[in-house]
């Protein structure tokens, strides 16, 4: 006797409208060259609740990277808080927000929502922005909702 | 000597799911090759068939990144503390 498959979980991205709007911010205030940071939360939790602003060391409009000291930092922040990266965003300045193959071929943390905030349509200005969430593993891309939380208080 | 490495989300396949491991070695060379002989397919996730260091994956011995302090040369002494980090990058 086969076995049922196991029904695919429908994913989405929950996060609050104060970490949405500093992750927008950032991306505009960095345009054009690609902003990025992580939305950190209580691991296994899949929720995302310390906003992390990172420099972009290569400070490039087609390129971004975590510096490696700051990394090490973040990282080690994270573990003694028994957090994880549950979001891990960067800014496309020019092209859609969807993984480019370099996006893809460098992501490394399977749990995590990766954002793509696109603001090619305004720039440093006001305006919309595309903010799109996917998942990616073993360099397959899985777009998925999200769904904003307006914030308490 | 054992020295303790941390280990990364994404290579944790390789341990049996375990965040750190032991291992030994003077150098940080050794210490990769003492690393695939209990974790085989490892050594390959870090090292370029050139024998380099891989471009994204970060490696720290005492908090440093042995890109300033020698790359897979890299002296160990006792009781170091390895952290190996993927690179958070893309275009």
């Amino acid at each position: 006797m086969r076995e049922a498959a196991a029904p695919t979980l429908v994913r989405v991205l929950r996060l609050d409208r104060t970490t949405y709007d500093a992750i927008v911010a950032h991306a505009k205030r960095d345009h054009p060259d690609e902003a990025c940071g992580i939305v950190a939360g209580p691991e296994g939790s899949d929720h995302a609740t310390r906003h992390v602003e990172m420099v972009n060391a290569a400070g490039s409009p087609t390129f971004y990277e975590f510096d490696s000291t700051d990394l090490l930092r973040l990282y080690q922040e994270m573990d003694a808080k028994d957090e994880e990266p549950v979001v891990i965003y960067h800014s496309h300045t020019a092209t859609e927000a969807y993984p480019s193959r370099t996006d893809i071929g460098l992501a490394n943390e399977p749990n995590a929502h990766y954002v793509l905030v696109s603001t090619r349509e305004h720039g440093n200005s006001e305006g919309p922005v595309e903010f799109r969430s996917y998942r990616i593993v073993d360099g397959n891309v899985t777009e998925e909702d999200v769904a904003i939380e307006e914030s308490r208080g | 000597m054992a020295i303790e490495v941390r280990i990364p989300t994404i290579l944790r396949t390789y341990t049996g799911g375990e965040k750190a491991v032991d291992a030994s070695g003077a150098t940080l060379g050794a210490l990769v090759d003492d690393l695939e002989a209990n974790h085989p397919g490892i050594k390959e996730r870090l090292v370029e068939e050139s024998g380099e260091l891989r471009r994204f994956v970060n490696v720290y011995v005492d908090d440093e990144d042995v890109r300033f302090t020698g790359g897979l040369g890299t002296e160990l002494s006792d009781g170091a503390q390895v952290v190996i980090l993927p690179a958070v990058a893309g275009g």
